[in-house]
């Protein structure tokens, strides 16, 4: 799989890439339900994301507090979004 | 960043409307000791908030209390929805119709709106953790005024049970934080330029 390469970054990349692709998305089919064109991309969207998500909480602990982990430090010690990177 | 889970956090729906309750349950949307100025004042201190411990537990309660937001609001909206103006009229919420008609709006139950001024931000762990046990307390103490003036609606009390203790719960948990930040101040022989230095770079 292609993002078997990835770093720690890189693959965080992806899923914001993807959440946000999913989210913009949803927003045009909130207005137009019965696109499936649109739907057939917001899917697809979602499958990746999901490959990219688990990958990433298998390496780096969970993205959120509905993640299963084996430590809880990883939620809380980990670095958090607003804090300066390499914190 | 958020994304929304479509359910409630505890389920609501009440069969009867009853606006003469919306009138004061409201103030739990967007009162002095609201869910909406919880969770924008625990969103905003996490920022200033030098270890780890503290930055979790004000980022996840705040988010819980976004949830508890959407609560009031249903509780809100079901209390008034179907009602008519003559009977939103004899509930006293003539003035709110007027402004709001059957939206729910964030104002305290005297009718004020909400304002950044029910909350602080102060930058300081000690004083932003204290106001956050004092904030717990206060809206416990605003559920169980709730509770005493909706007796005659058992559904309601049922809900408002369930918020009341989850500020129990959030007084603990802040209860811990402070702890941690009081015992890591204790600590000897710190030259404290930089508190996010002394906390988290070991």
């Amino acid at each position: 799989m292609e993002y078997e390469n990835l770093n720690k970054t890189e693959l965080m990349k992806k899923i914001m890439d993807y959440k946000f692709a999913v989210n913009d998305m949803a927003l045009f089919l909130d207005t137009h339900p019965c696109d499936a064109k649109a739907l057939k991309l917001h899917n697809e969207y979602v499958e990746k994301l999901e490959e990219y998500k688990i990958q990433y909480k298998k390496q780096y602990g969970p993205l959120t507090i509905y993640d299963d982990t084996e430590n809880w430090s990883k939620w809380v010690y980990s670095s958090w979004p607003w804090e300066r990177s390499g914190k | 960043m958020w994304t929304y889970d479509k359910h409630l956090q505890y389920p609501i729906n009440l069969k009867h409307r009853d606006p003469h309750l919306a009138k004061i349950i409201i103030s739990q949307y967007g009162g002095p000791d609201g869910e909406l100025g919880a969770s924008l004042r625990y969103l905003s201190q996490k920022f200033g908030m030098p270890d780890k411990k503290s930055k979790a537990v004000l980022n996840d309660i705040g988010t819980e209390e976004l949830a508890h937001l959407e609560m009031v609001g249903t509780i809100i909206h079901q209390l008034t929805d179907g009602a008519t103006p003559k009977e939103l009229d004899a509930a006293g919420l003539a003035d709110y119709y007027t402004d709001h008609g059957w939206g729910v709006y964030p104002q305290s139950a005297a009718g004020n709106p909400w304002t950044a001024a029910y909350i602080a931000v102060k930058g300081d762990p000690v004083a932003d953790l204290t106001e956050d046990l004092a904030a717990e307390q206060k809206a416990r103490a605003t559920y169980e005024k709730l509770i005493d003036l909706c007796q005659d609606n058992k559904e309601v009390v049922d809900v408002l049970k369930y918020l009341r203790q989850r500020e129990i719960v959030h007084f603990q948990r802040f209860g811990e934080a402070l702890n941690g930040v009081e015992e890591k101040l204790a600590q000897k022989k710190f030259y404290m330029n930089n508190m996010n230095q002394l906390f988290d770079n070991k």
